[in-house]
């Protein structure tokens, strides 16, 4: 074979190469098997078996920051339904405690931190010396305004109809602009997939019409999830019979996490 | 006109290239990362398939309908089951397969019961190291229906000092009138009419006696007819504080 031959031959042979490589994986990968009929119609497709329609939600949650008793049951829960790791570094969902002195010090402490899912009980303080204390319950904002989601350099990551931010762990290349810049400190890099994780409000668990985890082990119902869509969801009474205030207004956010009887030390 | 050689072999590689850029746009790259739309509804599906964890309430009270009656009108009512039983998704859906855990610890309760002093004021809080230590909760509280143990305030409002002994004794549940029966005089002429007393061994009998049927299983047994043969119960044992030594 001269080299004018093999020239030739590969003009034929490199595309149809390619042809008959797509062919393969057309046949084999079920993923465009999948896709076809979710792309005709990508609204109501995710769960169109069992009657969920997502744009006919709009997912929020309140907190009380009075009925918080700092059982940490919320961060516990969290990690066994969303399998977020062990280690006391990693959280969707965790309980700090506010501790406010007579001198007007602040001291801030995460009870989910420790060992043994045991929540962290620091040694009690002069009672004499403090003047407030409080547990304040954090998790993903939930923000309309995300900046989450403008940062992220390849669309991994971006607001469901239902009002929640997710992230696509396949597409995300684990650059942690996002970790960066959510003002909240809300999301972390999974060690394991090594991608961005976060709070999703249990979506697994809404489009089965269950509350998330942490709603639904709160011993004292401090926390409240509804939908904001609804006319009478738990979440819009809340919002009704309460003064409402969300973490870090200035940065227009807008949060979906409202707290209610929110001291004004916390950030 | 002819078309020169050279520009006809260009033309063949032009038109491969294309070729090979259509390929790769429309056929090798997923169509997931093209389309925003068929990106977002996939991460979504992909999302609401994960497993569940928590079965919820919901599904614990179809079974244990008795429980959940009695939890309803309880102080834990807005509680959820699986909040001290952990997750049970395995065994809502297959009762036989798994069990939940039954915590008879002082870990569980502790985690909200514990004293902090940045609970809520009000909230009922206890002192682990004092409150009965040792003792596992469950001996004087029924988990589904928490109520202290209470001395009614007919009683406790002049026997002020049994009642808080007794409250941390191992008696705490029983009731005055399991053991005395107070005449209605007794409340206008308390020295006058006097309450009983139990005036047989038989009665101490009845819980702490061996080999009777019956008997709570957590109450000491003696055998009720060699222990201390001349003397009443509560001659040598304080029945309102049973720990305190004889």
């Amino acid at each position: 074979m001269n080299k004018r031959e093999f020239l030739k031959g590969a003009v034929v042979f490199i595309p149809a190469a390619g042809v008959l490589g797509a062919v393969a994986r057309h046949a084999a990968g079920k993923e465009t098997a999948a896709k076809e009929p979710a792309a005709k119609q990508p609204a109501a497709a995710p769960n169109a078996k069992n009657g969920y329609e997502p744009s006919a939600h709009y997912y929020g949650m309140g907190i009380d920051i009075d009925k918080c008793i700092g059982c940490n049951l919320c961060a516990v829960a969290c990690k066994v339904e969303n399998d977020v790791p062990d280690e006391p570094f990693y959280f969707r969902t965790w309980v700090e405690r506010y501790t406010i002195t007579r001198d007007g010090e602040v001291s801030v402490g995460n009870i989910s931190l420790g060992t043994a899912r045991e929540p962290m009980r620091e040694p009690v303080q002069d009672a004499r010396e403090v003047v407030r204390t409080f547990f304040v319950p954090k998790l993903c904002n939930q923000c309309q305004k995300p900046p989450c989601v403008q940062v992220c350099p390849v669309n991994a990551t971006f607001t469901t109809q239902d009002g929640v931010v997710i992230i696509d762990a396949e597409r995300c290349i684990g650059c942690r602009y996002c970790i960066q810049a959510c003002p909240y400190g809300q999301r972390y890099l999974h060690p394991k997939t090594r991608v961005a994780d976060k709070c999703t409000f249990c979506l697994h668990r809404l489009v089965k019409g269950l509350q998330p985890a942490c709603v639904e082990v709160c011993p004292t119902q401090a926390r409240i999830f509804g939908d904001l869509r609804s006319h009478a969801s738990r979440l819009v009474r809340f919002r009704r019979l309460n003064k409402l205030h969300v973490l870090k207004p200035q940065l227009n956010t807008d949060p979906k996490v409202y707290y209610a009887n929110l001291d004004g030390e916390v950030r | 006109m002819r078309i020169p050689e050279q520009v006809k072999r260009l033309a063949i590689v032009i038109g491969v290239l294309v070729a090979l850029t259509l390929v790769a746009r429309f056929v090798l790259i997923p169509r997931s990362l093209t389309s925003t739309s068929l990106h977002w509804s996939l991460t979504t599906q992909r999302e609401s398939a994960k497993p569940v964890k928590f079965a919820g309430s919901t599904a614990c009270q179809d079974c244990h309908d008795d429980i959940a009656a009695k939890k309803a009108k309880s102080f834990h009512r807005v509680l959820a089951c699986e909040g001290c039983h952990a997750p049970s998704v395995k065994h809502a859906e297959d009762p036989s397969a798994a069990k939940p855990v039954i915590p008879r610890d002082r870990t569980t309760c502790a985690r909200c019961h514990a004293y902090d002093p940045s609970r809520p004021t009000g909230f009922p809080q206890i002192n682990l190291t004092t409150h009965n230590p040792l003792k596992s909760c469950s001996t004087c509280h029924n988990p589904h229906d928490p109520v202290p143990p209470k001395v009614p305030k007919e009683c406790a409002a002049c026997h002020a000092q049994i009642e808080r002994t007794k409250a941390v004794s191992s008696h705490a549940l029983l009731t005055c009138t399991t053991c005395h029966k107070a005449p209605e005089r007794h409340k206008t002429a308390p020295r006058t009419a006097l309450p009983s007393k139990p005036d047989s061994r038989e009665f101490c009998a009845t819980c702490h006696g061996q080999g009777r049927a019956g008997t709570p299983k957590e109450a000491p047994k003696v055998d009720i007819a060699t222990h201390g043969a001349r003397n009443l119960c509560w001659e040598c044992h304080y029945p309102h504080l049973p720990e305190g030594r004889p």
